[in-house]
C-alpha cells in the first residue's frame, strides 16, 4: 500500500458514544446529528486533510474512529445529508 | 429428475414427518466426494445467493473464506428471528440432512474443519438426532457441532451469531472493521449461511449448476422458500420458482380482501396488492420495485385492518428488539415508534408527522453496525408511500376505526409467540406446499 492509497474514515457505531471530538477536529468531513453522533463523509480523505483525519482518529476518547484503505470497505451509499467538502479526487488504481 | 418442483421440499408428505438419514439417502443418494474448486465454481455458475435476507452472491463469500489462508469454520444459521418466518424451522425439523449435507459440502469446498449448526432451542432435539445418525454412519469427514441460538430477533445476524459462538454477548459488531470471513468463530475465517442456502448447496453439489438453473429464469435462477401468511393469519411454507409472479406463487392476492402485502419481513416493505400480484419473485425484481425479498416472508394484511396501526406495532417491536448498541439506532427507532404510534392511534398529530418520520429514517439509515435500523426505516418509508391516503386521513381526522382492531402480525406484546404453521389451502399445479411440522 502506497502512502497515497485512498483512505476513508469509518466509525464503529458500537464503540461511539457521541463525544463529538471528531467533528471538532475535522469539520470538513464530519458533522454531528441532532443526538451528537457523527455523520461522516464516505468520500476518500483528500491528501490535504489526511493529517487532521489522523488526529481525529487518535483523539477519539472511545477509539471508535478508523482510517481504512478505501478499497477494503464496501461502497458507501450516498449520504442523504451531505457534508460540505472539497471536490472529491478521482480515485485511480495503477 | 422430471418435474422442476418440488425441489427442496421433495419427498415431504402431508403427514408432517421428518426425513431421516436413510430416507434422505434413498431420496437424494450420497453426497459426491469433495472436489473443492469445482463446487465453488458450481455455486458461482448456479448464481446462488444467500437466502437469509441479504441475497449476497454465495460464491463471492466462499472465495473470500477459502482465500483467507487459514482453516475455516462453517456455520449453518437456522436462528430465524423473524416472527412470521417458518421456512428455516421447516428445513431443520423435516429436512435436517439436506441442510447438514450442504454445510459439510461447503466446509470441504472452503477448507473448513468444523461445521456448527446454530439453531433455536426448539430444534435442538431434531438436530441432535440428525447429527448423531450421521456420526454413527460415518458419512462426514468432520465433526458437526450443535449450538443453541438465543431466542431474539437479531440472533441470526451474521456478526451477532459469531459473537455468540465466541462466548460474547451475541450482539452485532461492525463487520466493516472485522468481516467474519476474515476473523469469525474462534478467530478463524468463517462462512455463515442461512440453512436454506445450504440446502440448495446440497443439491448443487449433487446435480450441478445447469440442473439448478432449470428452475427459475436466467436472471433469477433456482427456487425459493416463502413463508406466506394469508389474510386468515395462517402461515404456510411454499417453494416456488424464481421469476414467477408473486400472486401466482401465493395463490392470488385479492385487493378486496387484502389491504397491503408485507414482503421480506418486519424490516421489509409494504406493497399495494396490485403491485404485489405482478411482482416477479426474485431479489432483483424486488429491489427494482424498492423492496426486498428478505427472508422470504409474504404477509397479506386483511382489508379490515389499519396498515398504520400494524406498522406502528411492528416498529415498536423492532425498537424493542434492537441491540441497544449504536446511538442513532437507539435514539432513532424509539423516535420512529412514538411517531408511528401517534399517527396510528392518535388522538391528534401535531405538525407534519410525515416529514418528521422521513427525517428520522434519514438519521438511522446506514448508521448501525448491522442493518436493523435500515430495515425499520425501509418498513416505515414503504408504509408512508403505499398508505399515503391513510396517512393523510389519520393526520386530518385522527385514527380510523380499524386502528382499534387487535394486532394481526405477532409482535413482542404476546411474548414473542410464534404461530405454528398449519396446512394452507391447496396450491395451484406446479407449486409445492409443505406446511405442517411439529
Amino acid at each position: 500500500m502506497t502512502r497515497l492509497a485512498p483512505q476513508v474514515i469509518v466509525v464503529d457505531p458500537v464503540a461511539c458514544d457521541g463525544h463529538g471530538v471528531c467533528a471538532e477536529l475535522l469539520p470538513e468531513m464530519i458533522s454531528l446529528d441532532p443526538w451528537g453522533y457523527p455523520i461522516i463523509s464516505g468520500d476518500p480523505v483528500p491528501p490535504g486533510l489526511l493529517r487532521e483525519a489522523e488526529r481525529a482518529v487518535a483523539s477519539c476518547p472511545r477509539l471508535a474512529l478508523h482510517l481504512l484503505p478505501a478499497p477494503e470497505v464496501p461502497p458507501v451509499k450516498p449520504a442523504r445529508r451531505q457534508v460540505a467538502m472539497p471536490p472529491p479526487r478521482t480515485r485511480s488504481r495503477s | 429428475m422430471s418435474a422442476v418442483l418440488p425441489r427442496l421440499l421433495r419427498g415431504l408428505g402431508p403427514d408432517g414427518a421428518s426425513i431421516d438419514l436413510a430416507g434422505h439417502l434413498d431420496l437424494w443418494g450420497a453426497l459426491p466426494a469433495a472436489d473443492p474448486g469445482r463446487l465453488i465454481d458450481a455455486v458461482g455458475d448456479a448464481g446462488l445467493r444467500g437466502h437469509g435476507g441479504a441475497w449476497f452472491p454465495a460464491a463471492t463469500k466462499w472465495r473470500a473464506v477459502a482465500g483467507a489462508g487459514r482453516r475455516a469454520v462453517v456455520v449453518a444459521n437456522g436462528a430465524e428471528g423473524e416472527p412470521v418466518s417458518a421456512k428455516d424451522a421447516l428445513l431443520l425439523e423435516r429436512l435436517p440432512h439436506l441442510v447438514l449435507d450442504g454445510a459439510v459440502a461447503a466446509a470441504e469446498a472452503v477448507g473448513a474443519g468444523r461445521v456448527i449448526a446454530f439453531v433455536p432451542s426448539r430444534r435442538r432435539a431434531r438436530l441432535r438426532e440428525a447429527i448423531e445418525a450421521r456420526r454413527r454412519a460415518r458419512i462426514d469427514g468432520m465433526p458437526i457441532e450443535l449450538a443453541i441460538a438465543p431466542d431474539r430477533f437479531i440472533s441470526g445476524q451474521e456478526t451477532a451469531a459469531v459473537s455468540f459462538l465466541n462466548g460474547r454477548g451475541g450482539l452485532p459488531t461492525s463487520a466493516r472493521l472485522e468481516p467474519v470471513w476474515r476473523r469469525g468463530v474462534d478467530g478463524a475465517p468463517t462462512l455463515l449461511h442461512n440453512v436454506e442456502t445450504l440446502a440448495h448447496v446440497a443439491l448443487i453439489a449433487r446435480f450441478g449448476p445447469d440442473w439448478y438453473r432449470q428452475a427459475g429464469r436466467p436472471d433469477a435462477p433456482g427456487t425459493v422458500l416463502l413463508t406466506v401468511t394469508g389474510t386468515d393469519g395462517r402461515p404456510t411454507v411454499v417453494e416456488t420458482q424464481k421469476g414467477v409472479a408473486l400472486g401466482a406463487a401465493v395463490g392470488s392476492i385479492d385487493r378486496r380482501r387484502c389491504r397491503g402485502v408485507l414482503l421480506g419481513g418486519y424490516g421489509g416493505t409494504w406493497l399495494d396488492p396490485d403491485s404485489a400480484n405482478t411482482l416477479p419473485v426474485s431479489e432483483e425484481a424486488a429491489r427494482a420495485a424498492g423492496a426486498t425479498l428478505g427472508a422470504g416472508i409474504v404477509a397479506l394484511l386483511p382489508h379490515d385492518r389499519c396498515p398504520l396501526a400494524e406498522t406502528a406495532r411492528l416498529v415498536r417491536y423492532l425498537d424493542g428488539e434492537k441491540a441497544d448498541q449504536c446511538g442513532p439506532c437507539v435514539r432513532g427507532l424509539t423516535g420512529l415508534a412514538y411517531e408511528l404510534e401517534a399517527l396510528a392511534f392518535g388522538p391528534r398529530v401535531v405538525g407534519d408527522a410525515g416529514r418528521r418520520i422521513e427525517q428520522l429514517c434519514d438519521l438511522v439509515e446506514g448508521r448501525g453496525a448491522c442493518r436493523h435500523p435500515d430495515g425499520a426505516a425501509r418498513l416505515v418509508r414503504s408504509a408512508l408511500r403505499v398508505f399515503a391516503d391513510e396517512v393523510r386521513q389519520h393526520q386530518e381526522r385522527g385514527p380510523c376505526p380499524e386502528a382499534g382492531a387487535a394486532a394481526w402480525l405477532p409482535t413482542g406484546d404476546d411474548g414473542r409467540r410464534r404461530p405454528s404453521p398449519r396446512p394452507g389451502p391447496p396450491r395451484p399445479a406446479g407449486m409445492a406446499s409443505a406446511s405442517r411440522f411439529r
